[in-house]
């Protein structure tokens, strides 16, 4: 009954066009925002901000740009763990290295870095496709992971490998406490968020889109493979590397060539398909699912007052997530996201469906 | 961008890679034996890839599933196994796992293929990693998270042959040479299976197309059940293996991973690609860790098998032996 | 059409009830002092992760039983699954950091590396007992550091001690099989300078995680005959280095592990194959007779309070080294207590107990762990306490020791932690504190 959109008449094109064409729609986004800017740090506690929300939204980013990459343009890749350790080692020697440049810029050629290593390993795309270019991705992650490990180099010759990252200050304002940790991140990841949406929406995002649904067909009418894919994996691998070095610098600290393994990218891989392809705001609700879910039910017994081993409580949790994944996939198989839309039309059309 | 396609390109990299291989005899301080030791060695390890391999690509041909659950399968089986071994005698056990892994596969078309069934790769691909999940947490809680000694009787002490030929001679392990037979008789069986009883004739028209194949009359949710259940039983092969390598122990699924890159360069669906991309990967992974590792710093030998695989993609991106893909629009 | 329906209502509300959880309750007891118990009983460490925490978590209930508690304040302490991840490791800690813990023992390099900073914030003690940053021996720059019983580096010069006596190590040569992690790369310096001071040469060969395929690794040691094999790997690494040393006749008598390679889920799936394997030890093997075992038996597995399900663990390798790691807890809050009164006692005074510790054989043997740990005495520039361990071999059945006691070099070790420990302080512009003045 309040989602209704009658009486809302564009009369420009613009107006179509725009970011969020239904009234509500904004209001909602808006009121979202306000509450995530201003009522969440006034509420949330400090192991909110520094287990949940902040890795949280740092692995948003992250699985923006991966779903950029397989959601928007339908290149399958495995080698996201790797692309974020570019960011966060390209962040962190040009950050050692230049300690006087200013972090944001840092990170901009952090993620820049992850870009230019991105489009190389991105270049098999043209000839080799589904699967077989997941695996091959794979290739680019255990290379890094192993490039990282080995060349000292990149760890400033640590002995042992693990680096750790120097204080986070931006035009001499010092971010320490958790919330404002939190609201560097935030910034960010809605900055972004604004980006990508834009790109997707745009020439770009279409010829991405065209490729994913049927590359013949979009060569035929005229979009060049080269230039869609390598741009594809430019711009997410961009974001992939930005999240790399915020989840460095913010969330860890200190980290090793571990923190972004395989498993990582098969984490963000997950998010991706949970969150709905080819979904923006599907990213945020897969990051939420994969994050979220495995510390709740992991606290789960204990909130509950039962009491159990640590090891039962974990297969418990390993068992409950695999399952919940599947009942997630036969409910709807695009995804979270589209979940979100289904609900949306039948508000739509509420309290009179037919 | 043409040029990959070229016939000739395809037989230079051949040459190419086996003058790779043969080209630390060459180099001042290798001896013969050695390089002899690391082909073997290689080509042992290989096998033992392509059974993890086999069981991907049984599945990927009759339901066009990537099934990530191959390593977690390997290890329920492998830990059904050991832990039922302690109660009854190898057989007994054996026969009890074998049902166990049947009532698995049984599970999963019933519960998770089946409402999933015509949705797209990826999404079966996601499904099977919900699979994983639960068989991690289930064979954790049943069987426990422990280590177990899973002892078949392979023998563990290596032989020397040829001695009188070379200094030293050359070493083979006796526990690698009896599993390279066991996984070379499977090859076969499966083969014979594929190819010559009217299930395998069914599953191979289910791999082609899932309505066609319905549609002919061939009854799909039972193939599918058949089919997990060989991958089943693969995977507990493949488990007794490594498991009396390495222990009965969560590890064992891990050994997925060196599965990945064998399934690509051999393609997804060939069953002797899956055999012969293991041989290339193991033989590649050997001499580039021990010929040129000390070079870089070693510890390449796991991104040297993706290299690999993807150096062979750019010619035959649907690998070795697998099916050639034709777009239409 | 309904059904569907109902189902994705259904998955809504669980999405919904999921996003908002509960709220956590955050109710410190308060005649109580807290422990985290940072563990790893599932995924591919837990065979040696799970007696470790049932050690650990033992020898805090038996404290809680038969004591009372630590000076009467009881020891109340929670569980937290790591699954050896670094990521789940920081979040166990946030998780449990708001019930105002004294100490955390998270046995893991990695999540030791990832807490080093955040623990000085928060005033937590951060012991690693026998692992960690081998420069965090140097207290006056890691204060909140203490790799108790002795680091890496100390483990290193041990064994090299061991094989030395052997014959002099002038041109021979050492390789060390590590896994490819900062874990396994910790020993790497002190080995290098030990290279140079006899004259070895000093092969590395990593083993990528998780160390499932060794072939070619030991290939390489085949083909380049090294006189001694130093093992630094962890879980199942450790028992498929052996195997494969096996498949490559190198004889295992020629084999050192580091003292994480040296406990029972080790060696068993090697069966017969690890006959005759050493490791370095931490002063303590597989003794099950000590009077803290009788006890444990008595107050906790004789009333089924015990925490392993198997009695024959209690007693094991990993569950001996839980059992000191939470001793040494447990003895840092004892005296915190002796300098700041008996009560409950904050992270910075158990950081001051940490710091001052000092176990002499008296004070070992009336605690029921004499033979199992050697006196120890920490002071600000080393927060090991003492760097001594002896090396034991596995018989086909059980561990035994087979050299006397050895004590690592600090003549050689000291300016390499210094060095190390300075650059981390300039770095993270740290002062180091000067040590002369700690009281």
């Amino acid at each position: 009954m309040i989602y209704r959109e009658a009486g809302q008449y564009k009369t420009t094109y613009q107006a179509d066009q725009q970011l969020f064409p239904i009234l509500q729609d904004k209001i909602f986004v808006l009121m979202l925002l306000g509450f995530a800017f201003f009522a969440v740090p006034l509420l949330a506690s400090e192991y909110l901000f520094r287990a949940i929300l902040i890795p949280f939204l740092i692995l948003t980013l992250a699985a923006i740009g991966l779903n950029i990459l397989v959601g928007f343009c339908g290149q399958v890749s495995l080698g996201t763990g790797g692309f974020m350790a570019v960011g966060a080692y390209a962040a962190y020697n040009l950050a050692i290295r230049l300690p006087d440049l200013n972090l944001i810029v840092v990170f901009i050629l952090a993620g820049l870095a992850a870009t230019v290593v991105g489009v190389l390993f991105g270049l098999p795309s043209l000839r080799i496709k589904g699967f077989y270019l997941a695996v091959a991705t794979l290739a680019a992650q255990f290379f890094l992971d192993w490039a990282f490990a080995r060349i000292g180099w990149f760890t400033n010759y640590a002995p042992s490998g693990s680096v750790s990252a120097p204080a986070l200050t931006i035009f001499g304002y010092t971010f320490e406490s958790p919330v404002q940790k939190y609201l560097l991140v935030l910034s960010i990841v809605c900055v972004f968020t604004l980006v990508a949406r834009n790109l997707t929406r745009g020439a770009i995002g279409r010829s991405w889109m065209a490729m994913r649904d049927m590359d013949v067909a979009a060569e035929v009418i005229g979009i060049r493979p080269l230039y869609a894919k390598v741009t594809a994996f430019a711009v997410s691998s961009f974001f992939v590397g930005l999240a790399g070095a915020l989840w460095a610098f913010v969330y860890l600290g200190a980290w090793e060539p571990l923190a972004f393994d395989v498993n990582r990218s098969f984490q963000l891989l997950f998010m991706v398909i949970i969150g709905g392809l080819g979904a923006l705001l599907g990213s945020f609700l897969g990051a939420a699912f994969i994050v979220i879910l495995p510390l709740m039910l992991n606290q789960l017994p204990g909130w509950l007052g039962i009491s159990m081993s640590t090891a039962l409580i974990s297969h418990i949790e390993f068992m409950t997530f695999g399952a919940l994944i599947v009942f997630f996939l036969i409910v709807e198989p695009h995804g979270l996201a589209r979940l979100w839309a289904i609900g949306k039309e039948k508000l739509r059309l509420w309290p009179f469906p037919h | 961008m043409n040029i990959f396609q070229q016939k000739w390109m395809t037989n230079a990299l051949f040459v190419i890679l086996a003058a790779g291989a043969v080209a630390p005899l060459f180099a001042a301080d290798t001896r013969l034996p050695q390089w002899i030791e690391v082909v073997l060695g290689g080509l042992m390890s290989g096998v033992l890839y392509s059974l993890v391999a086999l069981g991907l690509v049984l599945i990927f041909k009759a339901s066009g599933v990537f099934n990530f659950a191959q390593g977690a399968m390997v290890l329920f089986a492998a830990l059904s196994l050991v832990r039922l071994m302690e109660k009854m005698p190898f057989a007994v056990a054996l026969a009890v796992t074998v049902v166990i892994m049947i009532g698995v596969a049984w599970l999963i078309e019933r519960l998770v293929l089946r409402p999933l069934v015509n949705q797209e790769g990826i999404v079966l691909f996601m499904a099977t990693l919900g699979i994983a999940y639960f068989l991690d947490g289930l064979g954790q809680t049943i069987w426990g998270s422990d280590v177990y000694t899973l002892d078949v009787g392979m023998p563990k002490e290596p032989k020397i042959l040829l001695e009188n030929v070379f200094e030293g001679g050359i070493l083979v392990g006796m526990e690698d040479v009896i599993a390279a037979v066991i996984a070379a008789v499977l090859v076969g069986l499966l083969a014979l299976f594929f190819q010559k009883t009217p299930t395998g004739r069914a599953l191979r028209a289910v791999a082609d197309d899932h309505q066609a194949a319905q549609s002919i009359g061939i009854p799909l949710n039972r193939i599918w059940v058949i089919v997990w259940s060989v991958s089943g039983i693969v995977a507990l092969v493949a488990g007794i293996i490594w498991g009396s390598k390495l222990g009965v122990q969560f590890s064992l699924q891990l050994v997925a991973l060196k599965a990945l890159p064998v399934v690509i360069l051999g393609g997804f669906t060939s069953v002797p690609g899956a055999i012969v991309g293991g041989l290339i990967i193991g033989l590649g992974e050997k001499l580039s860790e021990v010929y040129l590792g000390p070079y870089l710093g070693g510890g390449i030998e796991n991104w040297f098998a993706y290299v690999l695989a993807l150096v062979f993609l750019l010619f035959r991106p649907e690998g070795l032996f697998g099916e050639k893909h034709i777009d239409r629009v | 059409m309904n059904q569907t329906l109902k189902v994705k209502a259904a998955a809504v509300a669980l999405a919904v009830a999921g996003a908002l959880g509960a709220a956590q309750d955050a109710m410190a007891q308060a005649n109580e002092i807290f422990v985290p118990v940072l563990v790893y009983r599932t995924g591919a460490y837990a065979p040696n992760g799970a007696p470790w925490a049932d050690g650990f978590v033992d020898y805090l209930k038996l404290v809680n039983e038969r004591d009372g508690g630590v000076n009467g304040i009881k020891i109340a302490y929670e569980e937290c699954e790591t699954g050896y991840a670094t990521d789940r490791g920081v979040e166990c800690y946030e998780r449990l950091k708001s019930k105002k813990p004294v100490a955390v023992n998270p046995l893991s390099t990695g999540i030791t590396f990832a807490l080093t900073e955040k623990v000085a914030a928060d005033k937590i003690v951060l012991m690693t007992t026998g692992y960690g940053r081998a420069d965090s021996v140097d207290g006056s720059v890691f204060a909140w550091n203490f790799p108790f019983l002795g680091t890496y580096w100390d483990a290193a010069d041990m064994l090299i001690q061991h094989v030395a006596k052997k014959g002099s190590l002038k041109g021979k040569k050492i390789a060390l099989v590590y896994h490819d992690s900062p874990y396994g790369k910790e020993p790497i310096p002190a080995l290098e300078e030990h290279a140079k001071k006899h004259g070895f040469t000093f092969l590395k060969l990593p083993v990528t995680h998780p160390g499932v395929e060794q072939k070619a690794t030991w290939l390489q040691v085949r083909q380049q005959r090294p006189d001694y094999v130093f093992l630094w790997g962890w879980g199942v690494m450790n028992s498929t280095s052996i195997k494969e040393a096996i498949a490559v006749s190198y004889p295992r008598l020629q084999i050192f592990g580091g003292w994480w390679s040296g406990g029972e889920p080790d060696v068993l799936p090697a069966e017969a194959a690890a006959k005759g394997y050493n490791s370095i030890t931490l002063g303590h093997s597989s003794e099950k007779d000590r009077p803290v075992h009788k006890d444990l038996m008595k107050v906790l597995y004789d009333k089924g309070k015990g925490t392993s399900a198997k009695k024959e663990e209690v007693g094991s390798v990993m569950y001996n080294r839980g059992l000191i790691s939470a001793m040494l807890l447990v003895e840092s809050i004892k005296s915190a207590q002796g300098k700041y009164g008996k009560r409950v006692v904050t992270g910075e005074e158990v950081r001051w107990g940490a710091e001052n510790l000092s176990l002499d054989a008296g004070k070992l043997k009336a605690i029921g762990f004499d033979g199992i740990v050697q006196p120890l005495k920490t002071s600000c520039t080393d927060h090991a306490g003492v760097h001594r361990g002896r090396v034991h071999t596995w018989d086909g059945l059980q561990w035994s020791y087979t050299s006397d006691t050895y004590e690592a070099d600090y003549k050689l070790l000291r300016p390499l932690v210094q060095a190390s420990a300075k650059k981390y302080a300039d770095e993270k512009k740290i002062t180091p504190r000067d040590c002369s003045k700690e009281k």
